[in-house]
């Protein structure tokens, strides 16, 4: 093979190798670009029984009388958080556009004062972008002080344009300790008074 | 381990690529231990490879007989189940990565330059840093056994959170043990696109490749394309683990399903890089010794191309079970099923290349024609687990462990040693004992198949994979499973005796060491082929259609 040659084939290597880099280098991006990709697939759709969590306007739209459906509340409580979280009924029956208020108690019952924090789902899937919250324990962290106790709202509706073969929807609520965040927020409080006085 | 490479030895041996034909002087490689260390050339790589497969694959056979011994009998005889669990994954791990992995990147590491006429790899002294990567990686994985607290114990496909929250305190080795074999698989990958692109012989067009060539260049692209992935999934791993992020952690805002997503999304074509350079030594060895061309040359290449694209779009099937909507359960449970079409097209070529032609059973081709039968089974138990409906059954029993282990180990396992018996006249000068090859052969289709056709039935009935103790119906599927086991792992000593067999004597092979219709251009150098093969490019003449 002659000098000419054996360059072209060297320079073909280094072409092949620049684009595979190039290459490897993209998909190693898009691995972290399918997180965003994931949750935002996963809000517009509902899959997952990811919920908003911001509030939402009740619709003022007619009850439809014709049809019931069980709503059913389920409480879980993940490792690490020493509280108790209670739903005051286990399933409401209610009509489609009806609004509806069930209170959660939420009780610490270790001896120190921690953050929590409940992580909400809906289960069927396709029924997450129905269900309308006005008002949830969900959308923020709660703080128990030691063995306090605390009754929180969820308001919610179940728009009216529910597919007809749902008839039973279950809310989930799983509660997370809420790591190493109340000690900056109580700084943040202190400084304010201290501001204030 | 630096690659620290001295200049003088790898500048000669890699400048053999670039001065071949100048009647260049080899100088002698360095002697003992630094040879092997430093080498550049593509076959010492190549046996590098293809050795450390080999001792991985009898480490992690003992570990699968670790499993086995424990499930011989109902009830916890010989190990706790915290050892069991990594037993099972560690078994795994090394399996796939550093078993069956690096023994196709060895074969290739030896056949692609001897296939397509080149004097060596396109890179290699990056060939030499992608081989010593292995044992760093795997020495760090199996040291993970000795830490506090145990190696990975979450299955080799270490789910979120069971990986994350719920690890134990070695997972950082394990996860950086990973990156480290992934780097390994990404610049072979890299060194094999860039050989077969640019160094193929003057005259032979892609389309002219032999199909190993062709079937590695596609394995190639797809490890570049999900190794990164791979990588991506284990960086949040630790990220997760020891800098506080969130990405698999509900708590934080983020979620399990997203990690399965991401690990189906590499592990998908995972088992496809797995399978299809088998697909490739298959059907280099079926023409051979059924004295006919192969059927369909062209419909082999699209089908392994086709197959490789339906991978990126069906990793949704291994999910089933985790919740999905029913569009998503149809999309994936079609999708899947789609590929049984390439497959099957494959398939049919072996059958029809067979057909009319004169076959004798040399072992290269006992073991190919034992890859067809078998594959096919692990295919359509394959296209059973597709059915979403049924999935729901299936799902994590051994019905899924008979499945992958039937594309697996009489898959690609059968493959590997179809290949190894094709090519050690090529390598060695000699022909395998031919005695006791039979005896290899007949012992590991009755040990295989003995192990894993159990494995269905245990598995319709109900047996959870990855449990150490089982309820007492299961009991003699179980016993008929670890004897088989046994069998089949012990029977693999066999082929290590004739490997050395081989290597030390036999009867001599000549350069076309299995007849007229094996025409690839690496029949066309000696037996054993010379270190440095095909520096003045070889003319490459189209076979008449």
């Amino acid at each position: 093979m002659s000098r000419n040659e054996s360059e072209v084939r060297e320079a073909g290597v280094r072409r092949t190798v620049w684009r595979t880099v190039a290459a490897l280098v993209g998909m190693f991006a898009f691995a972290f670009a399918l997180v965003p990709m994931y949750d935002a697939f996963c809000r517009l759709t509902g899959i997952n029984g990811k919920v908003d969590t911001t509030a939402q306007a009740i619709v003022n739209e007619e009850v439809d009388e014709s049809r019931m459906v069980t709503v059913q509340f389920i409480t879980r409580n993940g490792t690490g958080l020493p509280w108790r979280m209670e739903a005051e009924t286990r399933q409401v029956r209610l009509h489609p556009g009806q609004t509806s208020e069930i209170y959660f108690t939420f009780s610490n019952q270790s001896g120190a004062e921690s953050w929590g924090r409940a992580v909400p789902s809906v289960s069927p899937s396709k029924a997450t972008r129905h269900v309308r919250k006005t008002s949830c324990f969900c959308f923020e962290e709660q703080q128990l002080q030691a063995g306090e106790r605390i009754e929180l709202p969820l308001v919610f509706q179940l728009a009216r344009d529910l597919p007809p073969e749902v008839h039973t929807v279950t809310l989930v609520y799983t509660l997370y300790p809420v790591e190493g965040r109340h000690q900056p927020l109580q700084a943040e409080v202190q400084t304010k008074q201290g501001e204030e006085a | 381990m630096a690659p620290k490479v001295p200049p003088q030895p790898t500048l000669e041996q890699s400048s053999t690529a670039a001065e071949a034909g100048h009647g260049h002087a080899h100088h002698a490689p360095p002697k003992g231990i630094l040879r092997w260390l430093l080498t550049t050339n593509h076959k010492e790589i190549g046996t590098l490879y293809l050795i450390f497969s080999l001792t991985m694959f009898f480490i992690g056979g003992i570990f699968a007989l670790v499993v086995r011994l424990e499930l011989f009998q109902p009830g916890l005889q010989f190990v706790r189940p915290e050892f069991f669990n990594q037993m099972t994954t560690m078994h795994g791990l090394i399996m796939v990565f550093a078993a069956v992995m690096p023994a196709f990147t060895g074969l290739a590491n030896w056949m692609i330059p001897l296939q397509i006429g080149a004097p060596d790899m396109a890179l290699p002294r990056l060939n030499n840093f992608s081989f010593w990567l292995l044992p760093v990686a795997f020495c760090l994985l199996l040291s993970t056994l000795l830490m506090p607290g145990g190696g990975p114990n979450f299955g080799w496909t270490f789910y979120a959170p069971l990986s994350t929250t719920y690890a134990p305190p070695s997972t950082t080795f394990f996860i950086l043990s990973l990156h480290i074999a992934g780097i390994s698989s990404i610049l072979g990958a890299i060194n094999i696109i860039a050989t077969i692109l640019n160094m193929r012989a003057p005259g032979m067009r892609l389309m002219d490749m032999p199909l190993f060539v062709w079937t590695w260049l596609i394995t190639a692209f797809l490890l570049i394309a999900v190794m990164p992935v791979l990588a991506g999934v284990i960086t949040m791993m630790l990220m997760d683990i020891n800098f506080g992020t969130s990405f698999f952690n509900a708590a934080g805002g983020g979620d399990p399903v997203l990690f399965q997503h991401l690990f189906w999304f590499f592990g998908h074509p995972e088992v496809y890089i797995m399978i299809l350079p088998a697909f490739g030594i298959v059907s280099a060895i079926i023409p051979t010794f059924s004295r006919k061309r192969l059927f369909g040359y062209a419909s082999m290449v699209y089908a392994v191309a086709a197959i490789a694209i339906l991978s990126f779009v069906v990793w949704g099937h291994h999910m089933f079970a985790v919740g999905m909507p029913l569009v998503g359960q149809l999309f994936f449970m079609y999708a899947t099923m789609l590929i049984a079409v390439p497959t099957g097209v494959k398939v049919f070529n072996w059958v029809a290349t067979m057909f009319r032609g004169s076959i004798s059973f040399e072992p290269p081709m006992l073991f190919a024609l034992a890859f067809v039968v078998q594959f096919t089974i692990g295919g359509f138990s394959g296209l059973m687990l597709a059915i979403a409906p049924a999935d729901f059954q299936y799902h994590d029993t051994y019905f899924v462990v008979a499945h992958f282990h039937y594309v697996l180990v009489p898959g690609a396992i059968f493959a590997i040693l179809a290949g190894a018996y094709y090519w050690l006249p090529k390598w060695t000068g000699h022909y395998p004992n031919e005695r006791l090859s039979q005896w290899h052969f007949w012992l590991s289709v009755i040990g295989v198949n003995l192990t894993f056709f159990p494995m269905h039935f245990s598995g319709l009935a109900g047996m959870p994979r990855r449990i150490p103790d089982y309820a007492l119906q299961f009991a003699d599927f179980n016993l008929a499973s670890s004897l088989g086991a046994f069998i089949f792992g012990f029977s693999q000593l066999l082929f290590v005796a004739l490997i050395v067999l081989c290597v030390r004597g036999g009867k001599k092979a000549p350069a076309q060491a299995w007849g007229d219709y094996a025409t690839d251009l690496e029949w066309s150098v000696p037996s054993p082929a010379p270190l440095h093969t095909f520096e003045t490019p070889p003319t490459f003449e189209r076979p008449a259609h």
